[in-house]
């Protein structure tokens, strides 16, 4: 089986400053994989290098496109990059409003995605972001409303609507339910999980957060300075972690 | 089915003084299809450490762990998972659930995971249910807030949906009173009919005499004293 995505040695410096170093890994269609470790670990610098968002010193992000197969996303073109952007990929940022266009109704939001991959009709792209904001939860007579006047966990499903309308392949997540209150984010975390399912999507979702990742991922990587220092089967590296970093970061969680 | 050969585990604890804890050396065991064998010895034995190993949830430091065909030992996080999916199931002593969903979806994942419709899923959850006699009110509501035995019942029919060829059960009848425990014990006894090979842990020794075949006591594969493994677990336990 081709992976869907394959990254080999990516590397991102600040000046002097490690951001992430030779990560390497496979996602295969349908895996769910988690980035976990502190503030400060390169988790995020390495999900904007995967996504196209930061340009990695070194290193390729190799994605098996539907028209040509594996392709290099680090020295595509930008049109291309673009392109993928809009359509197999999605990437769901941590704050909402990084990702929604907040000025625009709720069924704007959801559509535009739709006409910048081609759909022209106005009755089917109304009727398809209203099938997605029923899919999220977002009862269907806020379409007309404005992200401004959702609440936080609303603007982060609408997001999410936004981002899965062009049944993209490839999730990128940025700390997805970090801001929400506990409740919203077991919702949240209901509705990923049967998304994923549903639709078969792989995703690779950033957090700090191990009760998200024991729930949402197969497999975990965590990262110290900037370093992969342990990954493999989520419950296994949470229940039996082999590194001293991995083993201080899951006896730190606190109990409820 | 089950097949285990020289597999071995210790516990380094980098967090306090590197300690290092041999809990099992050299434990080599074969479970054919259609049998039921019971690991025993004493608490810290190592009964849910090799459990768990066998799941692919601890990782051997050394050996091979074939069920199925895949050495959990060696094998990628995805074919563990697709393993766990189709082929290998667990049913633990506690219930691990995304809150907020339904028992009667809880139930029916593992069918819905392997592909069966949603309605045939929900059908044969409904059947586990009533058979371990979840009152029907409950099967809409999460089972996040049910009792202990209730949640072990849920466990269990998860567990018991998919037809899984080889079967891991630890402690499945404690904490159940006598119509439901032996409910639970005519589900396993139709798991073995039906030809899965089954490995439990039973500390209720009159049913472990009626559904399992043979007893392997862990004690033998425990290097020295066994004290230090009920600490890890316990260390692992409040970690996870």
């Amino acid at each position: 089986m081709t992976p869907l995505l394959s990254v080999q040695g990516i590397t991102k410096r600040y000046g002097a400053h490690i951001g992430c170093a030779d990560v390497s890994f496979d996602l295969y269609p349908g895996e769910v994989m988690g980035i976990v470790g502190e503030s400060g670990s390169g988790k995020s610098t390495l999900l904007n290098c995967m996504a196209g968002h930061l340009r990695p010193d070194a290193g390729s992000v190799v994605f098996d496109t539907r028209g040509h197969g594996p392709r290099d996303t680090v020295t595509m073109s930008e049109p291309e990059r673009r392109m993928l952007g809009r359509t197999d990929w999605a990437f769901v940022h941590q704050h909402a409003r990084d990702g929604l266009r907040m000025g625009v109704s709720a069924g704007g939001n959801v559509g535009e995605r739709l006409m910048a991959v081609g759909a022209r009709h106005y009755g089917d792209i109304r009727d398809k972001a209203v099938d997605w904001l029923e899919r999220v939860e977002i009862d269907a007579g806020r379409v007309d409303d404005r992200p401004t006047t959702f609440s936080g966990g609303m603007q982060q499903r609408l997001q999410i609507a936004r981002n899965l309308v062009t049944g993209p392949r490839l999730v990128f997540m940025d700390e997805p339910t970090g801001g929400l209150d506990v409740s919203v984010q077991a919702r949240l975390l209901d509705l990923l999980r049967g998304l994923v399912r549903d639709m078969g999507l792989s995703a690779i979702i950033v957090t700090h957060d191990l009760a998200v990742v024991r729930l949402l991922a197969d497999r975990l990587m965590v990262m110290k300075d900037g370093l992969v220092v342990e990954n493999g089967l989520t419950d296994q590296v949470l229940d039996d972690p082999q590194h001293a970093y991995t083993q201080l970061l899951v006896s730190s969680v606190l109990q409820v | 089915m089950i097949d285990l050969s020289n597999v071995s585990k210790t516990f380094t604890l980098h967090n306090q003084g590197s300690a290092v804890i041999e809990v099992l050396s050299d434990v080599s065991l074969t479970v054919a299809p259609g049998e039921c064998v019971a690991l025993t010895g004493a608490s810290g034995a190592g009964k849910s450490t090799l459990m768990r190993m066998i799941y692919g949830n601890y990782r051997a430091q050394s050996g091979v762990i074939r069920v199925g065909g895949v050495d959990l030992a060696q094998a990628e996080p995805r074919e563990i998972i697709r393993l766990r999916r189709e082929v290998l199931g667990y049913v633990s002593q506690f219930l691990r659930v995304v809150p907020r969903v339904p028992t009667l979806d809880v139930v029916a994942e593992p069918l819905r995971a392997v592909g069966v419709g949603s309605d045939e899923a929900r059908t044969r959850a409904k059947e586990l249910l009533a058979q371990l006699n979840i009152p029907e009110r409950l099967w809409s509501l999460s089972p996040t807030t049910f009792s202990g035995g209730e949640q072990q019942r849920v466990n269990i029919a998860r567990g018991f949906a998919h037809p899984y060829p080889a079967m891991l059960l630890d402690e499945p009848t404690a904490s159940l009173d006598a119509a439901n425990r032996e409910v639970v014990l005519s589900l396993i006894e139709a798991a073995k009919a039906r030809g899965a090979a089954i490995i439990g842990i039973f500390h209720d020794e009159a049913a472990r005499a009626r559904v399992c075949d043979r007893e392997i006591d862990v004690s033998r594969f425990t290097p020295g004293l066994s004290s230090g493994s009920e600490a890890v677990e316990r260390y692992n336990e409040s970690a996870a």
